[in-house]
C-alpha cells in the first residue's frame, strides 16, 4: 500500500502541474516538503521512494536533493521545531545567549531532539533574513523576533502545553 | 520619525520606489495597488506594443534608467535583459527570491508588504525579454510567512485576467509560477538557484555559457533579483528621468538599506544611493548606548567591513564603496559598536562560509573548512603565531579559484578584518584566547 496520502498525491500534481511537459523533477522540493510535513518533520527512506516512484524519476535523484537542503531531515527528529538564528545581525544583539537558554532550558544541544520526541532544536542555524528584528527563531516555520530572554521563556511554556 | 536629530537628509527621500505605497491600507492587495497606480505600466503594455511600449523600448528604457541588480553584484539590469537572444526559443525569466546574504532582509518586506510590484515588474521583464513564463524562486524558510502572500497575490492577478494565456486577447502570454526552495545559501548564486529549480541540489554552473544563452532547461533565461524586479514598474510608470532624479549619476534610483546590529532602531530604510553613511544611521536612531562606532559592514556578511573612520565619511553607492576598499553588495549594512570582539565575529562570518559551501570546487570545500579551524583555535586560546600568516594565505588561495563567486566571498572577510584589526588577532593568539576588544 502507498505511504503516500491522496492528500499529498493531489498536492505533488498541482506542483508537476506548474512545469513543462517532461521537466517533473523540478517537483521534487515541494514533494518533499509535502512528505516532511506530513510525516512530523522528517523524511524516511520508505518516503523518499514513494516520491521518486510517484514522480517516475531515478531514486538517487531524491536522494541527493534530501541531502543537500538544510530544510530537510533524514533522521528522525521532535515533532516541533525551533531554529535560533546566531549569524552575525542575531549574534550583535545577543543570539549566543538566546541559544545557550534554550539548550539549557530543554536539556539538549543545538542539533538534538527533548526525549520526548516533542522539541527539534535545529543544529545552530545561520542567517534566516530577519536581520532588522534580531535576535529572532523560527518556530514551526513561524518567524518570531526581536527576543530576548523572558519572550524565550513564554514561547516554550506555550509549547509545553502543546501536543 | 521622532528618533531623528540634525537632520540632513529629507524625509520625502524615504520609500519613493520600491516602498512607495507601503504605508496605504492593506499594500500586499491588489486593490490596494491598484488604486496607488498598480499595474498601470502593463496595462499600458497591453494596450499597445508599439514605441515607447515595444520590447525594445521597454529594455531601453530600464539602461537609461541606471538601474542595476539589487542582488548584490550591481550589474545593469537593462544591458542584462538585452543579452537575450531575439529568437522564438521558448526563455524564461526568473526572480531570485532566495534571500539569504546575512544582514539581508528587505526581498522578505517587498514579498510580504508589496507581492504585485514584483508580479508586475515580472511580466514586463518577460515581455521585454520574450519569455512567456517566469519562475519566482522563494527560499524555503519563508514558506509560512511569505509565500502565502506572494501566492494569494498571483492568484488575484490572476482572477483580474492580467496573467495567462492571451491576455485580453493581445496575443501576449504570461505565466508566472511560484517556487519554493528548501535552504540552501548558494541557492541564491543565479545558477545554483537555476539547477536547484530544474530539483537538482544547487550547484553552480560554469559560465559560460551564461544563462541568457543556456539557462532553465537550457533554455534562454534571465535572474533578477526581487528589489530589481519591484523597481521595474514605477520606472516604467514615470521614466527613467524620473527614477534618476534619485541617487547619484553612477548609482541612480533608491535601494532599500537593510540596517541591522548595533543601533537603536534597525529596519528597512529605502533611500536614495549615495545618501551619506552619517545620515543613514541617523535613519536607524544612532548606535546603541550612546557607543561609539566601531565598524561597519556595507553590504553583507560578503563584502568587506570598514573601521568607523573611513565609513564615517563615506557615500552608500557603488562606486563610493567601491573607492574605500568595499562594495555596497546587498545594501546590508551591519552596524558594529565598540567593545565588540572582531575576532569572534569574524570566526561566526568563516563558519557560515564552511557551513555553506557547496563542496564542489577543492579550494572553497577545504578553505573554507581551514579558515574556521584556524580561526576557532585561535578563539579558543590555541592559536600560534603563524595563524594569521596561513589565514590570509588560506584565503587568497580560495579568491579567484572557484567556480562561483561564494570563494571570494569567503576570503574577503577574512582578508578584511585581518587588514584592519590585525593587533585584536594577535593579542588574543599572545594571551590564550583573551580577547582585545575596544
Amino acid at each position: 500500500m502507498s505511504l503516500l496520502n491522496q492528500g499529498i498525491k493531489e498536492e505533488i500534481d498541482k506542483w508537476v502541474q506548474k512545469f513543462p511537459q517532461g521537466k517533473q523533477r523540478s517537483a521534487i522540493i515541494a514533494s518533499l516538503h509535502s512528505v516532511q510535513h506530513f510525516n512530523q518533520g522528517f523524511l524516511t527512506t520508505e518516503l523518499m521512494n514513494e516520491v521518486a516512484d510517484y514522480l517516475d524519476l531515478p531514486r538517487i535523484q531524491v536522494f541527493e536533493v534530501a541531502s543537500f537542503y538544510s530544510m530537510f531531515n533524514t533522521e528522525p527528529v521532535g515533532r516541533h521545531e525551533i531554529s535560533i538564528c546566531t549569524n552575525i545581525s542575531c549574534m550583535l544583539r545577543g543570539s549566543d545567549e538566546i541559544l545557550d537558554h534554550v539548550q539549557k532550558r530543554l536539556s539538549i544541544k543545538a542539533g538534538e531532539s527533548t526525549s520526548d520526541g516533542k522539541i527539534f532544536l535545529k543544529n545552530e542555524e545561520e542567517c534566516l533574513a530577519a536581520c532588522t528584528g534580531a535576535p529572532m527563531l523560527m518556530l514551526d516555520h513561524q518567524y518570531i523576533e526581536n527576543l530576548n530572554i523572558k519572550k524565550v521563556d513564554e514561547i516554550l511554556d506555550e509549547l509545553e502545553n502543546k501536543n | 520619525m521622532k528618533f531623528l536629530t540634525n537632520w540632513r537628509t529629507k524625509i520625502s527621500d524615504l520609500n519613493q520606489v520600491i516602498f512607495a505605497n507601503i504605508n496605504n491600507k492593506d499594500p500586499w492587495s491588489i486593490d490596494s495597488y491598484i488604486s496607488s497606480g498598480g499595474y498601470e505600466a502593463w496595462r499600458n503594455i497591453l494596450n499597445d506594443q508599439t514605441k515607447p511600449h515595444s520590447a525594445e523600448s521597454i529594455i531601453e528604457m530600464i539602461k537609461e534608467s541606471g538601474l542595476r541588480g539589487r542582488g548584490g553584484a550591481g550589474f545593469p539590469t537593462g544591458l542584462k535583459w538585452s543579452f537575450m537572444p531575439k529568437n522564438d526559443e521558448q526563455k524564461y525569466i526568473v526572480c531570485n527570491s532566495d534571500e539569504s546574504e546575512p544582514g539581508t532582509c528587505h526581498d522578505r518586506d517587498i514579498l510580504k508588504y508589496n507581492p504585485h510590484a514584483l508580479i508586475e515588474g515580472m511580466a514586463i521583464a518577460g515581455y521585454a525579454i520574450g519569455a512567456t513564463v517566469g519562475y519566482n524562486y522563494v527560499r524555503g524558510e519563508f514558506m509560512a510567512e511569505c509565500y502565502p502572500q506572494i501566492e494569494n497575490a498571483l492568484n488575484e492577478t490572476y482572477q483580474k485576467g492580467l496573467l495567462g494565456k492571451n491576455i485580453f486577447n493581445t496575443g501576449i502570454d504570461f505565466d508566472l509560477y511560484n517556487f519554493i526552495g528548501a535552504g540552501a545559501y548558494i541557492c541564491g548564486e543565479e545558477t545554483g538557484l537555476l539547477e536547484s529549480l530544474e530539483g537538482k541540489q544547487g550547484k553552480p554552473r560554469f559560465k559560460p555559457p551564461f544563462p541568457a544563452n543556456y539557462g532553465l532547461y537550457g533554455q534562454p533565461t534571465t535572474v533578477n533579483n526581487t528589489q530589481t524586479l519591484a523597481s521595474v514598474p514605477m520606472i516604467i510608470n514615470k521614466g527613467p528621468d524620473w527614477f534618476k532624479s534619485f541617487g547619484t549619476d553612477k548609482s541612480t534610483g533608491t535601494i532599500i538599506f537593510s540596517i541591522s546590529g548595533h543601533v537603536n532602531s534597525p529596519g528597512n530604510y529605502e533611500l536614495p544611493l549615495g545618501i551619506p553613511f552619517k545620515d543613514l544611521i541617523e535613519y536607524s536612531g544612532g548606535v546603541i548606548n550612546k557607543k561609539q562606532l566601531k565598524a561597519v559592514i556595507p553590504g553583507g556578511s560578503s563584502t568587506k567591513v570598514l573601521p568607523a573612520k573611513i565609513i564615517q565619511n563615506c557615500k552608500m553607492d557603488y562606486e563610493s564603496l567601491q573607492e574605500v576598499g568595499s562594495s555596497l553588495g546587498t545594501a546590508a549594512v551591519v552596524v558594529i559598536a565598540e567593545g565588540t570582539c572582531m575576532v569572534n565575529l569574524l570566526k561566526r562570518i568563516s563558519r557560515f562560509y564552511f557551513a555553506e559551501n557547496c563542496g564542489q570546487c577543492t579550494p572553497c570545500r577545504e578553505g573554507t573548512g581551514w579558515l574556521y579551524r584556524i580561526l576557532d583555535r585561535i578563539t579558543e586560546g590555541n592559536g600560534k603565531e603563524s595563524d594569521l600568516k596561513l589565514l590570509v594565505d588560506v584565503a587568497n588561495r580560495i579568491e579567484g579559484n572557484t567556480i562561483c563567486a561564494f570563494g571570494d566571498a569567503s576570503a574577503w572577510p577574512v582578508q578584511s578584518f585581518i587588514e584592519h584589526y590585525y593587533e585584536e588577532f594577535e593579542y588574543m593568539i599572545n594571551n590564550k584566547g583573551k580577547t582585545k576588544a575596544a
